[in-house]
């Protein structure tokens, strides 16, 4: 005999007869509160530090222009609050980090020194990882930033091993692993869901989603395109937040950190954002108007959103030139030590292969 | 300052291009993010950003100007507190030339600097087993087990992941007794997930950890190579040495029995073309457990190559602390002097079945255990050619590409003066592995054909 259809679930009124409450919990508490309150300071210093990863980016983009950056070089323009909003919430004596290949901003986003960025996608000695690595491929172990990885996926279960090693050595660190709206439809992704929920790993997973999957759009590409929902399965709970507005972005960070340090498991939070720029550098841009990409500049370009809470709320129009005059300073001074530094030694082509001799 | 605006290259390959349309003229603001003009290469029309902020001061080139070189200055941009008519066009337009060290793309010449590869280390030996040991009768099984318990004892941070390592004790038993003494945190059971749980084993030795990945058989690895090659054998280049990958994979690799083609095959020659892997194939029980325990303890990421059909095999191994073997070093297990059979893993219990039944009928043979596929001991087998001046390779894998194919190429590279007969190779046949016993056993390399081989190098056949 069939079984009979089960009666569909009325919405429950207590956490106690809820049984999917985690699934939104996180969800509920970021709509009851959506920015997090910064002080005019914290805020001044999200608006350089986002201001920085622009700045850089552009002046990238030049330096590939003109031939002295090679190969692929995907920038981070547009997307700034979300590193921004997530990395100033992160304990950096303890929180690991790692990305795919648009991992410029990521990197700036730890305060690591832009001339050892940019002089990496210069390929030169003085790059952060010897000129060897190049754009996709950078790490700082001081900082704990693994990377910088060129495989779409790939971070995320090298990742859950990360999270792995923080619960391993108990050492109170959860590692925050982002990945694009591309990357959301490899299956290891979905592995490491599994095995981070088995485990309770101290994980946040970030679908930095900016809508489109090199020229792929996401409705054209994904079944399920609210991708804070996908963990569901996994009874991971997921997140929805607007990546274009840094002080959501923290707040959200705040709620997720929260929920995987006291031990509860991994949160998916999708940060929806937009990239200005093409995918790689060769971009045809014909997936997209133009009138849609200006249409995100105009009205929700997070640096211009972040400047208004800032203009409302005391600061001057002069005091925030002086830093954009600042920041085209650091951003010249790094494009110069990138093309003036030397190309590595002829001798380090076999370094580094392995470690150990044998 | 004026800022020039120079023709970009729009994508990796790309030197020159049309300048197909200007979208600004001459005197027109112009603020970040505002498309100046098309440009054409012969894969796409671009659309040319500014980046900069000012006034369009002089257009350099027209358009519709074709063969643009990549880094002509184009126009001039005026700067904020600039007149336009003050812009001057630059006194040199030329496109950018290469500037030996400056590293551009453009016009590079060919690189006359040597290459200096790293020295190999020499006189590297096994451990000397003090007179008077005792040896004990153990199972590679046992011994395998055995490496990996005494590293697990004596540091925190190695652990062992895999598909039914822990309560079920491991597939094939490798891991028995693992989860009793270690508990759970340290003997982990994954769900079927290569692809997943390699991820997460390589993220783990990233993050400090040492970990031991189980995989059930290698053949399923196939779904998780891509961590055990691109993430684990490359990031430590990628990073300039930074980020290092202290990772084992490990499982029984090669044929087994009557368990078909998807479930056979040898990936000794995959994993060993790779630069950044250490790739161990050991024979014996007590190269399992020295060997094992040299891989655990290595800072590089290692493929561990056991065999199904030898993990049952007994063999004495020294009753020792520590035993602790040397990677990258081959082992002669049997001493000789008209010909040389190099082989690894199984193949080895058959060349040296082959060189007793060589030894009947006249012939000297000198067995050689690679052990290490990468770095391979090239010394050790052009010194054992040297001696006998015929060579033989035993493998059981395919023969395209093989480690065989390899040491070939030594041989011809550097032991060309040595050698009175061609080096050859006896593999399996180059087919997927049939089911059916009969033609398994035609399929496979087996002691009669490495005979044979030997017998044809020393023109005895």
């Amino acid at each position: 005999m069939a079984k009979a259809p089960r009666s569909k679930k009325k919405p429950a009124q207590s956490p106690a007869e809820d049984t999917d409450f985690v699934l939104h919990s996180l969800q509920d508490a970021l709509e009851k509160k959506k920015r997090y309150d910064a002080s005019q300071e914290q805020m001044l210093h999200f608006y350089e530090q986002m201001l920085l990863i622009r700045r850089f980016e552009e002046r990238a983009g030049q330096l590939y222009g003109l031939g002295l950056i090679g190969g692929f070089c995907h920038l981070y323009i547009g997307q700034e609050a979300v590193a921004i909003g997530l990395q100033s919430a992160l304990d950096g004596e303890k929180d690991s980090v790692i990305t795919g290949y648009r991992d410029h901003g990521h990197m700036l986003a730890y305060g690591i020194d832009p001339k050892v960025i940019m002089a990496e996608l210069t390929g030169r000695e003085a790059g952060i990882s010897k000129g060897k690595g190049g754009s996709m491929h950078m790490f700082s172990t001081e900082h704990k930033f693994y990377g910088g990885h060129g495989i779409v996926g790939a971070q995320v279960a090298l990742g859950g091993g990360l999270a792995l090693a923080h619960q391993y050595n108990n050492d109170g660190g959860l590692c925050l692993a982002y990945f694009g709206d591309g990357a959301a439809n490899q299956g290891q992704v979905y592995e490491t869901f599994n095995m981070a929920s088995l485990w309770k790993l101290p994980i946040v997973f970030v679908v930095e989603n900016n809508q489109y999957a090199m020229g792929t759009s996401t409705a054209r590409s994904s079944a399920e395109t609210e991708f804070y929902r996908r963990g569901t399965a996994f009874r991971i709970p997921g997140m929805d937040v607007n990546g274009m507005d840094v002080l959501e972005v923290r707040q959200a960070a705040e709620i997720a950190f929260k929920h995987v340090r006291e031990g509860k498991g991994p949160v998916l939070m999708e940060c929806n954002t937009y990239r200005y720029r093409g995918h790689s550098m060769s971009d045809p841009a014909k997936y997209r108007t133009r009138e849609e990409v200006q249409d995100v500049r105009e009205h929700k370009d997070p640096i211009e959103g972040l400047k208004k809470v800032l203009l409302e709320n005391g600061s001057t129009e002069d005091e925030l030139k002086a830093i954009d005059k600042g920041i085209r300073k650091t951003v010249t001074e790094a494009a110069d030590f990138a093309e003036n530094s030397p190309e590595p030694d002829a001798s380090e082509l076999y370094t580094d292969v392995l470690v150990e001799e044998y | 300052m004026a800022i020039e605006l120079k023709m970009p290259a729009l994508s990796p390959t790309m030197e020159e291009g049309t300048l197909a349309k200007w979208l600004k003229a001459e005197g027109d603001e112009i603020v970040a993010g505002d498309i100046i003009a098309e440009i054409e290469t012969d894969k796409a029309t671009m659309e040319f950003e500014a980046v900069d902020e000012g006034t369009l001061g002089k257009i350099m080139v027209a358009e519709g100007t074709e063969g643009v070189k990549v880094g002509t200055v184009i126009a001039m941009l005026a700067g904020e507190d600039e007149e336009v008519s003050d812009v001057e066009a630059p006194a040199e337009s030329a496109p950018v030339d290469d500037v030996p060290g400056e590293g551009k793309d453009v016009g590079r010449e060919p690189s006359e600097a040597e290459i200096t590869k790293p020295a190999r280390k020499v006189d590297v030996k096994d451990p000397e087993v003090p007179e008077g040991t005792t040896f004990v009768s153990t199972t590679v099984r046992e011994a395998l087990r055995d490496g990996m318990a005494e590293e697990m004892r004596q540091d925190e941070r190695v652990f062992v992941m895999g598909e039914e390592v822990a309560e079920y004790q491991g597939a094939y038993k490798v891991t028995q007794g693992l989860l009793d003494e270690f508990g759970p945190k340290r003997v982990i059971d994954t769900p079927i997930t290569e692809y997943g749980f390699a991820g997460i084993g390589t993220g783990a030795a990233m993050g400090g950890l040492r970990p031991i990945v189980e995989f059930m058989t290698f053949n399923f690895a196939m779904q998780a190579i891509d961590h055990i090659i691109n993430s684990a054998a490359k990031t430590n280049y990628m990073s300039g040495g930074q980020m290092r990958c202290p990772v084992v994979f490990r499982g029984p690799n090669g044929a087994a029995s009557r368990v078909g083609a998807q479930h056979s095959q040898n990936y000794g020659p995959w994993y060993a073309s790779v630069p950044g892997l250490i790739v161990i194939a050991p024979y014996d029980a007590a190269d399992a457990k020295g060997l094992m325990k040299a891989a655990i303890r290595c800072e590089d990421p290692v493929v561990f190559l056991e065999n199904e059909l030898v993990y049952g095999r007994s063999f004495d191994v020294p009753d020792v602390d520590d035993y602790v073997l040397p990677i990258g070093k081959a082992r002669i297990m049997r001493e000789g002097s008209d010909v040389t059979i190099v082989a690894y893993s199984i193949a080895v219990g058959l060349a040296l079945e082959a060189a007793e039944q060589l030894a009947g009928e006249g012939i000297d043979a000198e067995v050689i255990d690679l052990r290490t596929l990468r770095p391979l001991d090239r010394d050790a087998i052009l010194t054992s050619l040297a001696k006998t001046n015929r060579l033989v390779i035993a493998e059981e894998g395919w023969p395209t590409c093989s480690i065989a194919a390899e040491v070939m190429a030594i041989c011809m590279e550097d032991g060309f003066d040595h050698l009175d007969a061609p080096v050859l190779r006896v593999c399996d046949e180059d087919v997927p592995l049939p089911y059916a016993a009969n033609l398994e056993k035609l399929a496979l390399i087996d002691a009669p054909r490495i005979v044979k081989a030997a017998k044809k190098v020393c023109y005895r056949d």
